[in-house]
C-alpha cells in the first residue's frame, strides 16, 4: 500500500505499562511520549511529542520532585467513515521524571504548540554555575 | 474437486484445523494496527465516496509540509527542523528525531485532486479527498423481460 523513499525519521509508539496493579480509568490507550531533555546554564528544557493534544488538555504536576506529564488526546472518530488502514492509535500520553532539587518549581513554564509540549524549568539561583575567573598571579 | 476426494482424510482434517486457527487469529478490521512503514505514521479512513488521511507530524511547521496529489497517489514530504542551540547546551536525553521525510501513499480509489483539502492541527495533518466522478461505482438496473 505504501512505499518509503527516505528513512530519516522513524517513530514507534511505546505503550505505558502501569506498575503496582494500577489501571487507567480512561479507555484510550496511553503512550510514553518521545522526549528530549537538555540543559543550559539557566534552565532545564523538556520537549515532548504529543500529537493530537490540545493546548489546554495537558496536566503537569510537580510532587516532591516528581514531575508528571499527562496529555489527553482530543482527536475524534470521523463519523460515517471506517478505518481501512491504521499505523497509529490516537492515545493519551503519560510520563514521569524525577527532578533534582535545583529546579525552581514556581518558575516552570509550559507551552503546547503543533503537538509538541515544551517545559522550561529555570534553575534556582543557588544551582546556577558560576564561573570563577582565574587571575594571573 | 475430484482430487480432493482422493486425499487421505488426515489432510482434510489438517486443512479444516488450519482454517479454524485462521479464524481464531482474525481481528476485526480497523482494530488492527500496522507498524509504520515510514515517517509519518498514517491512518486512512474511508466512506463510500470520501477519504480521510491523517498523519502524525508533531513539531513541524505547516509551511514545511509539502503535499502532492495525483488522481491515485498522495506524496507527503517535508522536514522536521531542529532548533539551533548554542554550544553550551548539554543533552540529558534525545529521543525525538529530525530530518527530511518523503512518503507516497497509494490511494484506495481515484480522487479529484481539485477537491482535496488539508488541515493541520495539534501536530496532526488531516487530508480530505473526494472520489473522482469517473471512478464512482455505477448501478446497473436489472430489467425483467
Amino acid at each position: 500500500m505504501t512505499k518509503k523513499e527516505e528513512k530519516a525519521i522513524q517513530v514507534t509508539d511505546q505503550e505505558v505499562v502501569e506498575h503496582e496493579g494500577l489501571e487507567r480509568t480512561r479507555e484510550r490507550q496511553c503512550f510514553v511520549p518521545k522526549t528530549d531533555i537538555y540543559e543550559t546554564d539557566e534552565m532545564i528544557v523538556l520537549v515532548a511529542d504529543v500529537p493530537g493534544v490540545d493546548r489546554d488538555a495537558v496536566d503537569i504536576t510537580l510532587d516532591k520532585n516528581v514531575l508528571s506529564i499527562d496529555a489527553f488526546n482530543s482527536s475524534e472518530e470521523h463519523e460515517g467513515y471506517s478505518v481501512t488502514y491504521s499505523e497509529y492509535v490516537p492515545g493519551d500520553y503519560h510520563r514521569k521524571f524525577r527532578l533534582t532539587k535545583e529546579i525552581d518549581p514556581e518558575k516552570i513554564e509550559a507551552v503546547v504548540a503543533d503537538g509538541v509540549l515544551e517545559l522550561r524549568m529555570p534553575k534556582s539561583e543557588g544551582a546556577r554555575i558560576k564561573k570563577i575567573p582565574i587571575k594571573a598571579g | 474437486m475430484y482430487r480432493r476426494f482422493r486425499m487421505p482424510s488426515v489432510w482434510r482434517e489438517l486443512d479444516q484445523l488450519q482454517r479454524e486457527m485462521n479464524r481464531l487469529m482474525e481481528v476485526p478490521f480497523g482494530m488492527r494496527s500496522f507498524s509504520p512503514l515510514g515517517f509519518p505514521a498514517i491512518n486512512i479512513w474511508t466512506s463510500e465516496d470520501k477519504l480521510i488521511i491523517t498523519a502524525e507530524l508533531p513539531g513541524i511547521n505547516a509551511d514545511d509540509i509539502d503535499l502532492n496529489i495525483t488522481a491515485d497517489s498522495l506524496t507527503l514530504s517535508g522536514e522536521r527542523k531542529q532548533e539551533q542551540m548554542g554550544d553550551e547546551v548539554k543533552y540529558h536525553r534525545q529521543e525525538r528525531s529530525y530530518g527530511k521525510f518523503t512518503r507516497t501513499i497509494q490511494l484506495p480509489f481515484m480522487v479529484d485532486p481539485d477537491k482535496a483539502q488539508a488541515v493541520f492541527k495539534n501536530g496532526i495533518l488531516e487530508i480530505s479527498l473526494v472520489r473522482a466522478e469517473v471512478d464512482k461505482p455505477k448501478k446497473i438496473a436489472v430489467k425483467a423481460r
